[in-house]
């Protein structure tokens, strides 16, 4: 279907090419390329460091939830259901994690597909659901942060029930077409 | 909801080392995790600063503006309340393509820009607009068209065909694409009916 040396190339050109394209029309449109790149990347600095209590907040009441142990409680209590709904068991853990922690559903994803292989059906529904969403909590903590956004309404909620589709189309979409 | 998710995930994780005997954990986990967050802060300083100093040429060198004349009719219908004209449309669809190709780096930058915009648009107030969660919904379901880590991580674990979760990877997201924009609709017009839309 599409190549590995193919996708390869894309990601090792994509960026540079950009890059060049974007300085290419600077130069033809007579924009002072240098003194609006310095002025642009001035904000980043400030945006980075708005972040950082937003992100502090939510990145400690995570991991004091998942190292006290609830996590794995309240998977181990859903476990049943989602298994009876058809979810493989093994997965079960990383489907919870994904919306709440990026490294930590990346580290799940390796260690499944270490344990089952890459080609098995967990390591192939791993990938997708792995690559298909993003992780929610950060996303919404890093983009309203930045901006300084607290009240965030509905988002949250349209946020995980997204990934409750994305999970679920997930699962039976590799079932359809690995299964 | 944010404050009460965020008290029960403390609360209940504190509650729960009290019965399970892992306080020694929780400690760790209050000081790993702000390390954590402040250590990502500061990786995103590199990020951001290439990444905005880059679109601001790119503004003014009316690519955003370009973009936004040639997509904008596409995207046009998700953000409704975004004025034609305004620069938040074009961060939108630099946001977006960055996403489809797996340019996480750049997204977040572009993603983080679009919100500033959306926010002027919404009077400065520090509360979400409509199309700040429709962003928002799209990012967190993330339009993916080659899902870059992943595809690294099979080749490293020794996968015969390392790219073939490709495809299922585009239909998963598009599924949870879509849905999250019907969700987000169905929100909207929740808080309309409710009369504060």
């Amino acid at each position: 279907m599409i190549g590995i040396g193919m996708i390869t190339a894309v990601s090792l050109w994509i960026i540079p090419c950009l890059i060049a394209f974007i300085l290419v029309v600077a130069v033809i449109r007579k924009v002072p390329a240098y003194e609006a790149f310095v002025e642009g990347a001035k904000e980043g600095v400030g945006m980075s460091f708005a972040i950082i209590p937003y992100l502090v907040g939510m990145l400690v009441a995570i991991s004091v939830f998942r190292e006290s142990g609830a996590m794995e409680f309240f998977i181990d209590l859903i476990r049943p259901a989602l298994h009876a709904l058809g979810v493989p068991a093994d997965i079960v853990p990383l489907a919870m994690i994904r919306p709440l922690s990026g490294t930590g559903a990346l580290g799940m994803t390796s260690d499944l597909i270490a344990t089952h292989g890459p080609d098995s059906f967990i390591g192939r529904l791993a990938s997708t659901m792995q690559g298909s969403t993003d992780t929610t909590f950060y996303v919404l903590t890093v983009y309203f942060g930045a901006v300084g956004i607290k009240k965030m309404g509905d988002a949250l909620k349209v946020g995980l029930l997204a990934d409750v589709i994305g999970i679920a189309s997930a699962i039976v979409v590799v079932t359809l077409v690995f299964g | 909801m944010v404050n009460l998710i965020w008290v029960i995930l403390f609360v209940v994780g504190i509650a729960f080392a009290a019965v399970n005997g892992t306080m020694d954990q929780v400690n760790k986990a209050v000081f790993e995790g702000a390390r954590e967050a402040v250590t990502i802060c500061i990786g995103l300083i590199s990020v951001l600063v290439f990444w905005l100093g880059l679109m601001k040429i790119a503004e003014q060198g009316g690519i955003l503006r370009g973009m936004s004349r040639l997509l904008g009719p596409l995207v046009r219908k998700l953000f409704p309340e975004v004025p034609k004209d305004s620069p938040a449309m074009g961060y939108i669809l630099s946001n977006m393509s960055a996403n489809m190709f797996g340019l996480g780096n750049a997204a977040t930058p572009m993603g983080i820009k679009a919100m500033e915009e959306l926010k002027k648009l919404n009077g400065g107030r520090d509360e979400a607009s409509r199309s700040m969660i429709t962003l928002l919904a799209i990012n967190t379901a993330s339009i993916t068209l080659i899902p870059t880590t992943v595809i690294s991580l099979r080749l490293q674990y020794g996968s015969v065909s390392p790219t073939e979760i490709v495809g299922t990877t585009i239909i998963a997201t598009a599924c949870s694409t879509a849905g999250a924009v019907l969700i987000d609709r169905y929100f909207h017009y929740r808080r309309v009916q409710k009369g504060r839309g």
